[in-house]
């Protein structure tokens, strides 16, 4: 008979944190997530770093926090900007609440390569 | 104008029933349902409880002329029908701020939900809601982080966070209990906790726990690149050895440790917060013994002040009920108790069980723990009801799993992504829950065996402890 298991071999992963258990967002999710941020009234920031420091409580700011940008096409192009800058670093997006001098979300939307 | 002594007994209505009393600010407000003995008038029993709760005692006594009873005693100041019950009333009193030790949780519960509990001419009593002055909140200590510093000492942001408890609950050998710790750690899990049961028995001393816990801490944050944490359980016999427990954790570069509190008591805990703020070290809460106090609808106390009372006593994490697991609670009401652990003012609203308007001030907020008979399809209700500052901790629904409790933890890790990522993007994840399990079921083997695993479980009984609404 051949060898049949119904159990499965779960392999660890390693993962950026939030939204690391899900496959690369399309383009339209990105839009989202970055439509949510605006939407809750937070800033918008680019974050980057090394693969080699991701553990790092700070990333290097891609330029400074874009205080009250409401347009969704600028965003994503300093996240591509950054992306081509550092393609061998993670780039990630971080929605900063100054209400609750907190990150309401953050989440790597570019791997590196 | 100093008064006369006159020995005897005095209807409690004469001093402590006062409905012209405007509350001051500063004064500390509480609101009891109050069934009375059979023909005891309504005022004579809101008059009995504020005086045997404050300054009164049964006879008229002499001392009381050597101070101002005025300036120091509770005054019932409102009473109002319970609605769809015929007997019972509330009964709103206003205690003077100097009544109460700063900072003493302690001091206001022995006060408040004394001997007035005993008392004979009362059939039931039960303390439904405190509201604490803003003068009295700035003598405690509070959560000795709070959501927002917890959320960067652990990276995580945007999610509510992960946890689960690890099973069995008692029995495991030291070694055991790690492995399984690193499981759920290295599946996706935030946090894994000790059981409330586990503090030092002879199959598992504290110590060896402590070490091999750390291990497997250590390994999962190296293999997974994520910051983890595991509750150790410092509760124990006495303050001294809680402290050494604590001080080894943090001799373990642990981040977070965990506090029973009601079956621990509140100078402990009180105490323990004190030491988390001082050492840098999160503090979990863990409420056995709750249901005795707060699950009958007319005698005891009502969880939300016993979550208020832990909000000003200390922790960065207190469990509050599912609302969809096995354990009691209804929505509105558990609704109505986060809030007042999370938010910086909760206004009355009678709809969630709240009956003051609260100014927390400054004090920072505690995550909203739910626990307890919860499973992957529970997800989108759980993101729903409890928002992103919350933990969601799944025991059975981790280990249980058929591949085992990593791949338990990533089907779990995988469904929360989903739903959050779906509820960004404008989607109602409680109506759509369904489809956004399967569509994220597709990408994740792990997720759609836990679907197929828990498909029919349900916890559907009616809660026993209702809020009162006309």
């Amino acid at each position: 008979m051949p060898f049949k298991s119904t159990v499965g071999d779960y392999q660890t992963v390693a993962t950026l944190e939030t939204f690391g258990f899900l496959p690369p967002f399309t383009q339209d999710e990105i839009y989202d997530q970055i439509a949510y941020i605006i939407a809750q009234g937070w800033s918008p920031v680019v974050e980057h770093v090394h693969p080699s420091r991701s553990m790092a409580i700070y990333w290097s700011y891609w330029k400074l926090p874009f205080f009250g940008e409401k347009d969704l096409g600028v965003i994503v192009n300093e996240l591509e900007a950054c992306h081509r800058a550092y393609p061998d670093h993670h780039v990630r997006l971080v929605g900063y609440d100054a209400y609750t001098q907190s990150q309401g979300a953050c989440f790597v939307v570019f791997e590196a390569r | 104008m100093s008064k006369k002594y006159d020995a005897g007994v005095k209807e409690y209505r004469d001093t402590y029933w006062t409905p012209d009393y405007v509350p001051l600010d500063s004064d500390l407000l509480a609101c009891f349902k109050c069934t009375g003995q059979e023909g005891v008038p309504k005022e004579e029993v809101a008059a009995a409880v504020a005086a045997e709760s404050s300054t009164g005692t049964w006879s008229t006594v002499w001392s009381e002329l050597l101070t101002d009873l005025d300036f120091y005693k509770g005054r019932c100041y409102r009473i109002e029908d319970v609605p769809g019950d015929k007997e019972a009333f509330y009964a709103f009193i206003a205690y003077p701020l100097d009544l109460f030790e700063e900072g003493s949780i302690t001091n206001v519960l022995t006060s408040l939900v004394g001997n007035v509990f005993g008392f004979k001419a009362l059939r039931h009593l039960r303390l439904e809601d405190i509201r604490f002055p803003l003068a009295f909140i700035k003598t405690c200590g509070g959560p000795p982080n709070g959501i927002q510093v917890e959320r960067d000492r652990m990276s995580k942001y945007g999610r509510p966070l992960l946890g689960c408890t690890i099973k069995p609950k008692l029995g495991l050998s030291g070694k055991n209990y790690g492995r399984v710790v690193y499981e759920c750690l290295r599946g996706g899990l935030d946090f894994t906790k000790d059981d409330e049961n586990i503090n030092s028995q002879p199959f598992q001393r504290w110590q060896n726990r402590f070490e091999f816990v750390a291990e497997a801490v250590k390994l999962s944050e190296q293999e997974t690149g994520e910051r983890k944490g595991h509750y150790l359980n410092c509760t124990a016999n006495t303050p001294e050895e809680m402290y050494e427990r604590a001080e080894f954790a943090k001799e373990l570069n642990q981040p977070i440790i965990m506090h029973d509190y009601i079956t621990g008591g509140f100078t402990a805990n009180t105490g323990l917060a004190k030491w988390c703020r001082k050492n840098g070290m999160l503090l979990h809460i863990h409420r056995a013994m709750h249901a005795v106090i707060d699950r009958h609808p007319k005698h005891g106390i009502h969880f939300r002040v016993l979550a208020k009372c832990l909000r000003l006593s200390g922790g960065d994490q207190l469990h509050t009920g599912t609302v969809v697991g096995k354990l009691e609670g209804d929505r509105q009401t558990t609704l109505g108790y986060i809030d007042q652990l999370r938010e910086s003012f909760v206004p009355e609203d009678r709809t969630r069980g709240n009956f003051f308007d609260q100014d927390w001030g400054s004090m920072p907020g505690v995550f909203a723990v739910a626990s307890g008979g919860i499973h992957v399809w529970h997800m989108p209700a759980l993101v729903s009801i409890f928002g992103d500052d919350s933990v969601l901790q799944f025991g059975g629904g981790t280990h249980g799993h058929p591949w085992g409790s990593a791949a338990g933890a990533a089907a779990n890790r995988v469904a929360l992504e989903a739903c959050v990522k779906a509820r960004n993007a404008g989607r109602e994840i409680e109506r759509e829950g369904r489809d956004i399990l399967q569509e994220a079921a597709k990408h994740s083997p792990e997720l759609a065996i836990a679907l197929e695993t828990w498909k029919e479980i349900k916890f559907e009984f009616d809660t026993v402890d209702k809020l009162d609404v006309a």
